[in-house]
């Protein structure tokens, strides 16, 4: 017989009470562990996401105040007819610091021209990396695959009244749609893509570009820090991070971030008091045994050994238990919270190692005041018998 | 020298602007080996009397020397420590543990002692033996008559060899056969040399002692 064997005994005699007690903790652990888990699953999806197709550097020319948009996204001063960046500076971006977390470059060419009666911007690009960065495109007929083949918005097709497979004249030159963009709700609904070598030819911008998107975001990517690598190695352009884009999707999240922490909170709340009532509504309960337990020479801290190692047992199996809930109920609440089908659930030990953790502490903190209440109780008082 | 010495203990209770005053001045002397009835009647203070001797209770005045240790003079903890070597209690509901069994009650005030399992479950076996119940170990309480659970009360009390058995009313629960039994135990134990304190308010009880203090409106009539 030793105090463990006190505790263990009581736990297993008061099973209701001990199983209310481990439920209300176990609640509490397995929402922090949903929304907790919810938010990196989700985190590391857009992360993903972006990581995948999404730009998030631009570089342009050093303007000279002309204003131009692409995308919706500001990009500063930038002309048609000023200064371009060299295609074959690009290659430099390979040899910044970071240059692991680049994922892909897509050069652009810009440029107005003339298709029948309509001034139209012709935009050059390497379809593959375009097709990558742009995944949420969706093409009606192909991805143009020779230099005379054109990608139209649509817009441009409408205003033009072609579809896939006419034929445009371009300055002399005869080009065939090999595709239309279905409504992007975009800039590119106006525009028409050639690939960036014919663009760069056409305008007279040989080995020239306009501008380069650059994906690099990934988890824990610096992305401040390489735009300024960037433009360390470009002096002549003008590298910006797409702001936007990147801290609209991360503010959202970091709002849900901030409701799960603040719902976890509250509910961290409930489940302590869950304990601390139960605890001390056990304590009351159990005053004559405790008074026993002093009057034959326990002394305080043999009490609060007592009381909080029942705490601490039924607190743990709360943890494991609301661990494996919470993960359970992240892995359903994941397909309907995440941005894509294919999101998968974040394994985080430190998740696992906290829940049980904060389990532990929430359960023992809540379990101080009945146990310290309990040993100071006066025993005469405890046993009124005597 | 006595084995327990109480000299002018007085105690007083307040309760609003009302002050009661349970013992008026109390001198006993008890030997070691003596069996003590005390006796009077409800408000006697026979009960307060009892906890001040098992070091549950300060006296508002005077001193309690039990076995060469001014009882009241201990810290709050080292009293503890001193009712674990030198007490046993027999409370008058037997306040078993209703979730431990008759071996593990009776382990009970070996559980804060630096022992190992095996000596603990022997001296509770023995200590349930002496009282007649070493076939009924492992029963719950609930699974016991009122004098089978008085008896593992008993039991509970004597394992870790007290100087002081204190017993309060230990027959006021049970029937009067079972009384005369769980009496007749005492006076076993007693003449196998345990000193026993028991407040009764039954006079047959008395019968089985070696003296009776009787009290009355907190003072010592006879000694």
């Amino acid at each position: 017989m030793k105090l463990h064997n006190i505790s263990i005994n009581n736990l297993k005699r008061r099973k209701a009470k001990m199983a209310f007690l481990t439920i209300g903790l176990m609640v509490g652990i397995a929402t922090i562990v949903t929304l907790v888990t919810l938010t990196h699953s989700m985190s590391s999806d857009i992360e993903r996401k972006m990581d995948e197709f999404g730009a998030n550097i631009l570089i342009t020319p050093q303007s000279n105040g002309l204003s131009m948009n692409y995308g919706g996204i500001s990009l500063g001063g930038v002309t048609f007819d000023q200064r371009e960046i060299q295609e074959s500076e690009l290659a430099k971006i390979k040899t910044i610091k970071n240059s692991k977390n680049v994922s892909a470059v897509s050069p652009k060419v810009l440029g107005g021209v003339k298709i029948g009666s309509h001034d139209v911007l012709l935009v050059g690009v390497h379809f593959d990396s375009e097709l990558k960065m742009k995944q949420w495109w969706k093409l009606f007929g192909d991805a143009p695959k020779t230099d005379n083949e054109l990608l139209l918005g649509s817009d441009a097709a409408k205003v033009l009244n072609v579809s896939t497979g006419d034929t445009l004249q371009i300055k002399g030159e005869s080009f065939t749609v090999a595709g239309i963009l279905d409504q992007t709700g975009s800039q590119d609904d106006s525009l028409v893509f050639a690939s960036l070598p014919k663009a760069q030819k056409l305008l007279g911008k040989e080995g020239k570009i306009t501008l380069a998107e650059v994906a690099a975001l990934c988890s824990g990517c610096p992305i401040g820090d390489m735009v300024t690598q960037i433009a360390e190695k470009l002096p002549d352009a003008k590298v910006s991070a797409i702001q936007q884009v990147v801290e609209g999707r991360l503010k959202a999240l970091d709002q849900f971030k901030r409701f799960s922490y603040a719902m976890a909170g509250v509910v961290v709340f409930i489940g302590s008091l869950i304990v601390f009532v139960t605890m001390m509504g056990s304590v009351n309960e159990r005053t004559t045994e405790i008074g026993v337990f002093r009057a034959i020479g326990f002394r305080k801290s043999h009490i609060m050994q007592i009381i909080l190692l029942e705490a601490a047992l039924v607190s743990l199996l709360a943890g494991f238990l609301g661990y494996a809930a919470g993960m359970g109920g992240a892995k359903l609440a994941l397909p309907f919270m995440a941005e894509s089908k294919n999101a998968h659930l974040v394994w985080d030990s430190t998740v696992a190692f906290g829940s049980i953790g904060l389990a532990l502490t929430l359960g023992i903190l809540a379990s101080l005041y009945p146990a310290l209440h309990a040993s100071k109780m006066d025993p005469t008082e405890a046993l009124r018998a005597l | 020298m006595a084995l327990i010495e109480i000299k002018n203990v007085k105690k007083q209770y307040t309760s609003g602007d009302d002050v009661v005053e349970a013992l008026r001045g109390v001198d006993i002397s008890i030997e070691a080996g003596e069996f003590i009835t005390i006796m009077g009647q409800s408000g006697s203070g026979k009960s307060t009397l009892l906890s001040v001797l098992g070091g549950m209770n300060h006296p508002t005045v005077g001193d309690v020397e039990m076995a060469g240790e001014k009882v009241y003079q201990l810290s709050g903890e080292k009293l503890a420590d001193f009712r674990a070597q030198n007490l046993g209690f027999v409370f008058q509901s037997f306040h078993l543990i209703p979730y431990l069994t008759a071996i593990e009650n009776v382990m009970l005030p070996l559980a804060i002692v630096k022992m190992n399992t095996a000596a603990k479950q022997t001296a509770a076996r023995r200590a349930l033996e002496r009282v007649g119940l070493g076939a009924k170990l492992d029963r719950l309480p609930n699974q016991l008559s009122g004098g089978e659970q008085e008896r593992v009360a008993i039991a509970r009390a004597i394992v870790n060899n007290p100087h002081i058995l204190l017993a309060d009313e230990p027959t006021g629960n049970l029937d009067s056969k079972t009384s005369e039994e769980v009496m007749a135990l005492f006076r076993e134990l007693n003449d196998a040399g345990q000193t026993v304190v028991m407040v009764t308010h039954n006079p047959e009880n008395g019968a089985y002692s070696d003296r009776t203090i009787n009290l009355k409106d907190g003072m010592v009539v006879n000694a």
